[in-house]
């Protein structure tokens, strides 16, 4: 129980049934689109970037608590941010995934709710969708994201 | 190999030993029938009848088919029930109809399709019909006589058997018919430069040196499906179902998706909003397994506006301490997510 209290905060709860920044962006001046076929979690990203700052930023999808608290998350931390900050943030973001190192915790921030989910490795790829859909909407890439392609 | 194909043929009470093509599982038999059958059949405005509930598998190799020969997909409606709509079904053939492909029974649903009746159907327009009974097989008692089916198959390790193996049954006068699928060594019967003679069947389906550990292993799994008895396990996972639907109703939230009078021991539902992975996750740590998402049926999901289901199936070695442990975990769901 413990495990799953750590992966299902109340943070995490409350943005993945009332997302932040949830809808469409008229402003936006990139879109990008992440699906995860395995689960069906489809998420769409609008970005206002000016400047190589992210202005603004919304996002529309379907998924389970943590996919979407983890959009909701990222678009609340990294709105104002350069691109070079978001970069520095998803390598962050990727290594609390990943690995079992807390000193990424304080550059996170509010993002750390989200450290429970290494212990659920099925899980990781819908925390990461909505950072590598960003990603990808940075690049202007014009492909869908897909965690079982691009993901690895 | 010669036993295990008598085996299965006994299993599913076939009329011949040779109309038993081992492949490498339910995909590949399908495959098989869509391209060898299919493509030396069909031509430009044919029709395939298909259901709603299928599987991806019973769906994507008649798409390829039909983009190869022109040929135009039907779908069988199905109702709330998760039943198949028979009145539709029989509306949906032309002079065009080709052959009719539809699943035993509904691996999301749990639904049994009335094959008899739509094999009857079917062949009073002179259409072949072929079943997937990779979700009916390892539950029930198949007669594929008594069904009346031109071509059924499954997997092996859906019936507690080895990976990478499955079974094609097909009326004797279909498959000799048949173009080969693949070719290659074992399926020849002598080989020129200038000309080759096919074997008979089965061997003219069965290219290449075949998996004869799998094969022989299956035998075995058979032998122990036939020691418990069909109808045993059929009785015994019915009874798990109708003790879990009851268990699952006294939760008002929850919404069973497919209550067909004639199901399997599978229940596809949906949690108030909980999405279906985080009840996996949760219920996957009290050690309870349960398939969350769309089960390789997206077109049925989008039938029922979900965009997936947790799915909760009964295997032979399940009891109902294994019922009060999943229904406790729900509980625990609830718990954390209210």
């Amino acid at each position: 129980m413990s495990e799953l209290r750590e992966l299902y905060q109340e943070t995490i709860i409350d943005h993945g049934r009332h997302p932040r920044n949830f809808g469409v962006l008229p402003e936006a001046n990139l879109h990008q689109e992440g699906f995860n076929p395995l689960c069906g979690d489809k998420i769409i990203i609008h970005v206002y970037e000016n400047n190589d700052i992210i202005e603004n930023m919304t996002f529309e999808g379907v998924g389970c608590a943590i996919s979407m608290a983890s959009a909701s998350l990222m678009t609340e931390c990294l709105k104002g941010k350069s691109k070079q900050e978001v970069q520095e943030m998803f390598d962050a973001f990727h290594q609390l995934m990943t690995e079992r190192n807390h000193s990424v915790n304080d550059k996170l921030g509010k993002l750390a709710v989200l450290a429970g989910v290494i212990d659920f490795p099925v899980r990781v790829k819908c925390a990461t969708l909505a950072w590598h859909t960003l990603k990808a909407a940075l690049a202007h890439e014009s492909y869908v994201v897909n965690t079982e392609e691009s993901l690895k | 190999m010669k036993k295990s194909r008598v085996t299965v043929q006994e299993f599913i009470n076939a009329k011949h030993a040779f109309e038993i093509i081992f492949v490498r599982g339910a995909t590949e038999g399908i495959n098989l029938v869509a391209q060898s059958y299919g493509r030396s059949h069909f031509k430009a405005g044919d029709e395939i009848i298909i259901s709603t509930m299928e599987h991806h598998s019973n769906i994507v190799p008649w798409q390829m088919l039909a983009e190869q020969c022109g040929a135009i997909l039907k779908i069988i409606p199905i109702f709330d029930t998760g039943e198949i709509d028979l009145e539709a079904y029989q509306q949906l053939f032309s002079s065009r109809t080709k052959i009719v492909a539809v699943t035993h029974a509904s691996n999301v649903l749990g639904t049994i399709n009335p094959i008899k009746k739509m094999a009857h159907i079917a062949h009073a327009h002179q259409v072949p019909i072929l079943v997937d009974g990779a979700q009916a097989f390892p539950h029930m008692a198949v007669d594929v006589q008594e069904l009346d089916c031109d071509f059924y198959v499954f997997s092996a390790h859906k019936a507690y058997g080895p990976t990478g193996l499955g079974v094609l049954y097909g009326k004797a006068q279909l498959l000799e018919k048949m173009p080969p699928y693949q070719s290659g060594g074992d399926m020849i019967e002598s080989v020129s430069f200038t000309k080759t003679t096919f074997n008979k069947l089965p061997f003219k389906f069965e290219a290449g040196t075949p998996h004869i550990g799998g094969v022989i292993a299956f035998n075995e799994s058979l032998h122990y499906l036939r020691t418990i008895g069909m109808q045993n396990i059929t009785a015994h996972e019915k009874e798990l179902l109708i003790y879990t639907t009851q268990k699952l109703r006294e939760f008002s939230d929850i919404n069973i998706m497919g209550t067909a009078p004639e199901k399997l021991g599978v229940i596809s539902f949906v949690f108030n909003d909980i999405h279906p992975h985080d009840i996996g996750t949760v219920l996957d740590h009290e050690g309870i397994a349960v398939r969350a998402g769309h089960h390789c049926a997206m077109p049925l999901m989008e039938r029922f506006h979900v965009p997936a289901t947790v799915r909760v199936s009964f295997g032979l070695y399940n009891n109902q301490s294994d019922v009060d442990i999943f229904i406790a975990g729900l509980h625990q769901v609830k718990r954390l997510f209210s």
